[in-house]
């Protein structure tokens, strides 16, 4: 009685709560997820490369890619995906209460976002290795930061682009005046119509404004980066469940790069691993041997799904940011560690 | 017998009331300690880290987030005492045309309300800020001999400047809230008897005249409430400055929540320092209503 009383009182409050919450004690969020069939994924929505409203409705981009990543891994199915357009100030807050899943939203990681004491986030790896940067049109003249003294300089209000510009333009003591706007099409529209001298935002955001403008030749990016932005995609703290199965489906995303893996050739690797019991490795990585999914609380298969649904990471950068994508961006530090950048999984054992 | 009823309702009322909100008060602790984000205002005495464009006093980016708050504020208020006022004129002006006999005046004043309160204030601004003042180029238009010169700096008046975020912003409430006022206002003079306006025609007192002294005095009364909430409309629009760049209470408000990540306290600062302003604009209304009734 006392039970069932009790059990009404919880269910009650928890009708009254409206907002759920995050989960109730000791069910992992990743739980909810698979229960509900669909991921909830913030996102921007607003950054072509990264995530760009299509004109047919859906998302497309990097951070979108690994919301579908994460779907395929925790569901089985990459299109059982909510996204949700976040604006910079919007987004914490949706992942603590609860609103969304995962935050694959350009985020970058540092300490007060992942602290218990800041925001109290769980990050999982860098997908992208960003800097800020400053660009100005080609007429001016102007090469350096000190060359911008006294003038205007367009930037997005209430992100850390704001804090970056200030640090760096203090520590050399060159006085600015920021005209602050809320959103990255604002900022485009103040610099290009002359409000400024220069407008400043992370690089791959410049690139991807860049590739919009009339004439993107005339604009150059400085050579100066103001900071480090290592862009990772986020969970509300204290899940361990959801953070570890996030985490390894990113690294997932980064082995089968190096190991040459990808959305063409999974099928035939895996009938290669699935009659040839000696090759441990990939055996274990594509879950046919270690049970390494069941482990994380996901299907054994769950690279296999990721596989075939994006592509490795090579595959999503190339889609999104390469070459021959909208907006160019070169690999640099972007790319796995065999090929000189900053990607490493750590082994899938 | 009937007074202890409506003394019991009342009572019933109150408790009920108040046990709702304690309801909301104890979900939101518990949902907050869930959440580990337990109320705490200290992030105010840190320093708030950005710069800002404009300012009323002096403000670095070493100073607190309450001192860039603060400032956030002098910048709100300076752009809706000056809305305000510029809009009361404007909607007088475009009110009293609107009934005038004049069909010129009759038709521009038609023309501008209905135009304007077809348009979201949202993209008026827009309008007024990327058009208006940002398509000008560097160089300035003079007006006035060289009084006043407008560029996509701002404008600049007897040596004053004002930054073309604030002008855009202000002129935009300016013109949005007027529409409006001004539809008050006609409805204030309607509401005053044919039979007044004949009198004092047939006294022979000029049309300019016979409106201030005889037709307006008597609409006050009517125009005050509406005119009163019109006011507050524009103080609660003032924050749509964020897209135009202008640094409001809510735009610094914006950026130190996104800092600190202390959505709640800052929503929080920003309710109550919104209701007590427009508790204030609501007194002194009230005061003036007492007045004119008084006089009258």
């Amino acid at each position: 009685m006392i039970k069932l009383f009790s059990r009404a009182v919880i269910g009650l409050s928890l009708l009254c709560s409206a907002c759920a919450g995050p989960t109730p004690n000791n069910l992992s969020r990743l739980d909810l997820i698979q229960k509900r069939g669909e991921l909830n994924c913030g996102v921007s929505g607003k950054i072509p490369g990264f995530s760009f409203l299509q004109s047919d409705g859906s998302y497309e981009g990097l951070d979108i890619d690994i919301c579908k990543a994460m779907a395929a891994a925790f569901i089985g199915n990459s299109s059982n995906v909510q996204y949700r357009p976040l604006t910079a100030a919007e987004r914490f807050t949706a992942l603590k209460t609860g609103e969304i899943d995962i935050l694959s939203r350009n985020t970058t990681h540092n300490l007060s976002r992942d602290s218990i004491g800041g925001n109290g986030l769980t990050f999982a790896p860098v997908v992208f290795h960003d800097g800020q940067g400053l660009m100005v049109k080609k007429s001016s003249g102007i090469n350096s930061l000190e060359e911008l003294r006294g003038s205007n300089i367009c930037v997005g209000s209430g992100t850390t682009t704001e804090q970056n510009l200030n640090d760096a333009f203090q520590e050399r003591n060159i006085a600015y005046k920021p005209i602050k706007y809320q959103d990255l099409n604002q900022v485009v529209a103040g610099y290009l119509q002359g409000r400024c001298k220069a407008m400043t935002s992370d690089r791959s955001q410049l690139a991807a404004a860049r590739s919009g403008f009339r004439e993107p030749k005339s604009h150059v990016i400085l050579e100066e980066v103001l900071s480090k932005e290592p862009l990772a995609p986020a969970s509300a703290g204290g899940d361990q469940k959801l953070s570890d199965a996030m985490r390894w489906v990113i690294y997932a995303l980064f082995a089968a790069e190096e190991q040459g893996i990808n959305k063409d050739n999974i099928n035939s690797k895996l009938l290669l691993a699935n009659s040839d019991p000696t090759m441990t490795s990939m055996r274990r990585f594509l879950g046919i041997d270690g049970e390494l999914g069941k482990k994380l609380g996901l299907k054994n298969e769950f690279v296999v799904n990721i596989i075939r649904s994006t592509g490795n990471y090579g595959e999503i950068y190339e889609r999104h940011l390469g070459k021959n994508s909208s907006v160019p961006i070169p690999r640099g530090l972007n790319n796995i560690y065999k090929s000189g950048g900053l990607f490493i999984a750590p082994p899938l054992k | 017998m009937k007074r202890s009823k409506d003394f019991i309702i009342q009572i019933a009322t109150y408790i009920i009331l108040i046990g709702l909100f304690s309801i909301f008060a104890n979900n939101l602790t518990v949902n907050l300690t869930r959440n580990n984000m337990l109320i705490n205002f200290d992030w105010l005495k840190s320093p708030a880290g950005f710069a800002m464009a404009e300012s009323a006093l002096p403000f670095k980016p070493s100073d607190s987030y309450l001192w860039a708050i603060i400032i956030g504020w002098l910048n709100s208020l300076k752009v809706i005492f000056s809305g305000l006022i510029l809009a009361t004129l404007l909607g007088l002006v475009t009110g009293v045309s609107r009934t005038s006999k004049n069909i010129l005046l009759r038709t521009l004043s038609s023309t501008y309300i209905g135009l304007i309160r077809q348009v979201p204030l949202l993209l008026q601004l827009f309008f007024w800020y990327f058009v208006g003042f940002l398509s000008l180029s560097n160089s300035s238009i003079s007006l006035l001999g060289s009084l006043v010169s407008i560029s996509n700096h701002g404008i600049q008046i007897l040596g004053i400047n004002l930054s073309a975020e604030f002008s855009a912003l202000l002129i935009g409430l300016t013109v949005f809230t007027g529409a409006s006022i001004a539809e008050v206002i006609r409805g204030g003079i309607n509401s005053v008897p044919m039979g007044q306006w004949e009198a004092f025609r047939s006294l022979g007192i000029s049309e300019i005249m016979g409106i201030s002294k005889v037709i307006v005095p008597q609409a006050l009364p009517a125009i005050l409430p509406g005119l009163t909430s019109q006011y507050l409309n524009l103080a609660k629009n003032s924050t749509l400055a964020i897209a135009v760049g202008y640094s409001d209470i809510y735009a610094i408000s914006d950026t130190s929540i996104t800092q600190t990540g202390r959505a709640i306290e800052g929503f929080f600062i920003l309710m109550v320092s919104f209701l007590l302003l427009n508790l204030l604009i609501t007194e002194i209304m009230e005061l003036i209503n007492k007045l004119i009734l008084n006089s009258n």
